[in-house]
């Protein structure tokens, strides 16, 4: 019976979908991170996650482990989506003219050019810490493999982290006042610049477990192994609210088995089409996303 | 003690403040009068540093505060509640009130433990959002979040706006309290003279971003001539 469970299709379409909607749920938190801590769309999120990937993981080529590349790949992470914010972003807050979206766009195009020059267009294959056959059950398999069981262990461990950070300590309480009343906060003496930068780090250290993550799928390490990731990160950070952190997660696993029971029961051409039309149907329906509380403004 | 000298302040081509000088003594509350657009929100959001002055100078307990960033400046002492309070609607009272004390570095422990004691009703009302609060309650939430951070000079836009009579006098009363058990150092501005007069020492009275006069408290409120002015009916 339980065997029967384990390998059933639909289950394992499930479980395979949810290891990768686990992945897309975690890209949509980092445009959620920024979103919230500075109203400023990162396009460059999925790019700048693919880089400081590059570096820490290309470190195994020098007999550095899976473990210390990644964790280089999360300070490296940090490290420059701060600088982004401090050298790039900071100056623009005020400067109707220049969008800091189209600023990112072109940032991103840069990255993955920088990218392909330095590392080719060539996708490696870190090694992965963990098999990727998948578990048996009675001699069938079943829908996740030791690997994609760490991949989703990874995500939540990170996503969890997020939420502890952000809702019970105080440099969280200070973050979030920062995103939503920077003034205010200022008046209260918070050194709301570098609480924006904060934000940014973090982000861009999640970003940075996203792409390690990613890195282990059979597509291997890329420059632009996150665009797709990235669309269905913005899709499921706009389906869930882009203020909720808590939806971004779970319109990603949503939309990670959704595509995975498209791939495996109807075409897997129509998978991405299908998450569009998600992404409009929702917008029509709650435009400022499933999970977005209607908070009473200030008055 | 906080003086003000011949401060100007402009928004592109507008006037807002004219050569303005006040001086606001220690311990005492100094009431900021004048009708709409007198420039008194300009004049604490340019103490406070939001605002950036043309020319002049601002002092507080030796400080000189042109050029500082805000929050520098709130970690001088000098406590800011905003026109419309600014309490974070999307946070409960007691985070709102943890925050004034991260801001400030002071104990949020014992902060708040004061706090309640000062406004009970923040207590019973700890966990619920600001938003849920009512205007009384939500001014009384901005007052125990701005002197959870101890500070010597506090600064109040408003605080009467959008309150019912009887809340007003409550919420005055408790300035008066607060400015006479700390040696608080208070600027009121209020578009509801009589109210801030009654518990004011001095008074000082804006008209179209110019000072008029700063002087005693009860004799601005005696002078015929004044009131006019910050009753807005002035030509």
């Amino acid at each position: 019976m339980i065997a029967n469970i384990l390998t059933n299709r639909i289950v394992n379409d499930i479980a395979g979908g949810a290891s990768q909607g686990v992945i897309i749920g975690l890209v949509a938190l980092c445009l959620v991170l920024v979103w919230r801590a500075t109203r400023v769309l990162n396009f460059a999120q999925g790019p700048m996650a693919m880089f400081v990937t590059y570096i820490g993981m290309t470190q195994m080529d020098h007999h550095v482990n899976f473990w210390l590349a990644a964790v280089i790949s999360m300070v490296v992470g940090f490290m420059f989506s701060a600088l982004t914010e401090i050298v790039i972003v900071k100056p623009l807050y005020h400067k109707a003219e220049i969008n800091p979206i189209v600023v990112m766009v072109g940032m991103f195009t840069l990255l993955e050019a920088i990218a392909s020059a330095i590392w080719t267009n060539i996708p490696r294959y870190p090694t992965a810490p963990y098999s990727s056959i998948n578990f048996q059950s009675s001699g069938n398999p079943t829908g996740l493999s030791p690997l994609s069981t760490f991949q989703i262990a990874a995500a939540l461990a990170v996503m969890t982290f997020v939420a502890v950070l952000f809702n019970y300590t105080s440099l969280g309480l200070k973050l979030r006042a920062s995103a939503l009343a920077p003034e205010v906060s200022k008046l209260l003496g918070l050194r709301v610049s570098r609480l924006l930068t904060l934000g940014w780090g973090i982000a861009g250290a999640v970003g940075a477990v996203a792409g390690v993550v990613i890195s282990l799928n059979p597509g291997g390490l890329s420059p632009n192994m996150l665009d797709a990731m990235f669309i269905l990160g913005f899709i499921a950070a706009a389906i869930g609210g882009l203020d909720s952190p808590l939806g971004a997660l779970i319109s990603g696993v949503g939309i990670g088995v959704i595509m995975q029971l498209i791939n495996d029961y109807w075409n897997s051409n129509y998978a991405d089409m299908v998450a569009v039309v998600l992404l409009v149907v929702a917008l029509m329906l709650r435009p400022q996303g499933i999970f977005t509380k209607n908070s009473a403004r200030r008055v | 003690m906080i003086s003000i000298s011949n401060l100007s302040v402009a928004y592109g081509a507008i006037t807002a403040l004219d050569d303005v000088t006040i001086q606001a003594p220690t311990g005492a509350i100094t009431a900021v009068l004048g009708a709409n657009g007198a420039g008194k929100t300009t004049l604490l959001r340019t103490i406070s540093g939001l605002v950036k002055p043309r020319s002049g100078s601002i002092t507080a307990n030796g400080h000189a505060l042109i050029g500082e960033r805000p929050d520098a400046i709130a970690r001088l002492g000098i406590a800011h509640v905003p026109e419309g309070r600014g309490v974070i609607a999307e946070f409960t009272v007691e985070e709102n009130l943890r925050l004034g004390a991260l801001g400030a570095k002071t104990n949020v422990t014992s902060g708040l433990e004061e706090q309640y004691a000062l406004f009970p009703v923040l207590k019973e009302r700890r966990k619920q959002y600001a938003a849920q609060l009512s205007g009384g309650e939500r001014q009384m939430l901005a007052l125990g979040r701005a002197m959870i951070a101890n500070p010597q000079i506090l600064l109040l836009d408003e605080p009467s706006l959008g309150l019912a009579p009887l809340v007003t006098q409550d919420i005055m009363n408790t300035i008066k309290t607060l400015c006479a058990n700390s040696g608080l150092t208070v600027i009121l501005v209020e578009q509801n003279a009589k109210s801030a007069l009654k518990i004011s020492d001095f008074a000082a009275v804006l008209h179209v971003g110019k000072s008029i006069a700063v002087r005693p408290a009860a004799e601005v409120a005696a002078d015929e001539s004044l009131r006019s002015y910050y009753l807005g009916m002035a030509e």
